[in-house]
């Protein structure tokens, strides 16, 4: 279980309990936290779970997968600190994680 | 007027299906996609990646599964109407009436939307202005690649789609090339073909920049860019062409009078019938208790919304079970021989 911290491009802030397994993407989903649409449900094969993670958490997620960086070039609003929220999957190390959720996933 | 028996919306894997379990009970069905080849999200988002949960397919990627669903379909007659999306769908008597886009009408009795999560549409650029000039001089799709001749295009985008345009583009266009990271996702011999066109100073190349304005009142006129370190570039040009990959957007589903959630279509799971009298949907724009969004989902839930189809179709009629196997009836209109 890990506390993520998710923080909608209008400042509401979400403090959600997501159980070890689901990913990032998931924890937001069933959560009912708007901005996240993820349209192909997982499959890395649509850029619309798009979330910024938060600068010192960089380097603590397990690394992009290949075509992770494919896929963020069709992102809306790419930056450096961008990340597929399907492709974080959520461990106990990931307590205290925060990402904002762009202005739009398109 | 086109005159249907059922009208599918959606050409992927469970559009196809359904259309199969159709014509395999008698029923005729026309079928309407807004992308410009068969197979939906399979063929647009993963051609190439395996799949490995379709019943006693161990293993065949996006593209492969496509071909099958297409082959399965060859011993019947089925009219594909790509490029076209359905904008209005409306009851008259005991008809639907639904047109397309491009001013395509039908009358059906049976609606069955087979759409995804909705139709694919290009990804646009993020600043608002950018609308403005959209389809003068900002383009997501090529269609005449005249206008271009003698001109300064500026192309966004590190695929195949841009990549291949920028090469195109070179030999009679001034070509600008802008992308938001050094590495390119495009094919490795176009790739190469860049950098020999950047070399040769046919193509400018800019790297680790992203649009952020568009200036110009009438015309366009320049565009500003921004690095990585915030640094920003303004560049003229006459056209700017962005290919970012397409989207899924739900579009003019949501105006059809269906009980929507989260977007996604509420329906029975007897029928996969909407709030709606004679429209269902399957696949994974369908949502009911349990849902899950797999393929094979999809496949279950268009041959049980084929059968609902069969009574407002043949009201006069009684629908009959019958398996392939031994069904004199089907192997007919199969084309294949009975034993």
């Amino acid at each position: 279980m890990a506390k993520i911290t998710y923080i909608t491009n209008d400042n509401q802030t979400h403090e959600i309990n997501v159980q070890n397994g689901l990913t990032v993407m998931e924890g937001a989903v069933q959560n009912d936290i708007p901005g996240i649409d993820a349209d192909c449900g997982g499959g890395m094969a649509c850029a619309t779970c798009h979330v910024y993670v938060k600068e010192d958490w960089l380097n603590k997620l397990p690394k992009k997968e290949d075509g992770e960086e494919d896929m963020l070039d069709m992102a809306f609003e790419p930056k450096k600190n961008s990340r597929l929220s399907c492709q974080i999957i959520v461990s106990d190390e990931l307590d205290g994680l925060i990402v904002n959720i762009p202005s739009k996933q398109a | 007027m086109n005159k249907t028996d059922a009208l599918i919306i959606g050409a992927g894997p469970t559009g196809l299906f359904t259309a199969h379990q159709l014509k395999l009970i008698g029923l005729d069905c026309e079928v309407v996609d807004n992308l410009d080849k068969i197979g939906g999200q399979c063929i647009e988002l993963y051609p190439d990646k395996p799949i490995y949960d379709i019943p006693a397919v161990p293993e065949c990627t996006g593209e492969e599964l496509t071909n099958n669903l297409i082959n399965q379909l060859k011993p019947f007659d089925i009219r594909f109407h790509l490029k076209e999306r359905v904008d209005e769908v409306k009851k008259e008597n005991n008809n639907w009436i639904v047109k397309t886009n491009s001013g395509k009408i039908f009358a059906t009795p049976n609606v069955i939307i087979a759409g995804g999560v909705g139709s694919f549409e290009p990804r646009k650029f993020s600043p608002k202005d950018c609308e403005k000039f959209e389809n003068r001089s900002i383009f997501y799709s090529i269609k005449d690649k005249s206008i271009f001749k003698g001109k300064t295009v500026t192309i966004f985008g590190g695929g195949d789609s841009a990549l291949d345009w920028a090469v195109e583009l070179s030999s009679d266009s001034y070509v600008n090339l802008v992308h938001r990271r050094d590495e390119f996702r495009a094919a490795q011999a176009t790739v190469d073909k860049v950098h020999e066109l950047v070399k040769a100073k046919k193509i400018n190349l800019f790297t680790k920049y992203q649009m952020i304005g568009v200036k110009g009142s009438k015309k366009l006129e320049s565009i500003d860019i921004k690095h990585d370190n915030e640094k920003t570039k303004n560049i003229k040009t006459d056209y700017v062409l962005g290919f970012f990959g397409l989207i899924m957007q739900l579009g003019p589903i949501a105006n059809w009078g269906l009980n929507i959630n989260k977007k996604t279509i509420e329906v029975d799971t007897e029928k996969f019938e909407t709030n709606q009298k004679g429209i269902y949907a399957v696949g994974d724009i369908c949502s009911y208790p349990g849902k899950l969004k797999l393929i094979l989902s999809g496949f279950h839930e268009g041959a049980l919304a084929a059968r609902a189809c069969f009574k407002l179709a043949r009201p006069n009629e009684k629908y009959r079970f019958e398996f392939t196997t031994s069904s004199k009836t089907i192997k007919n209109r199969l084309g294949v021989k009975g034993d």
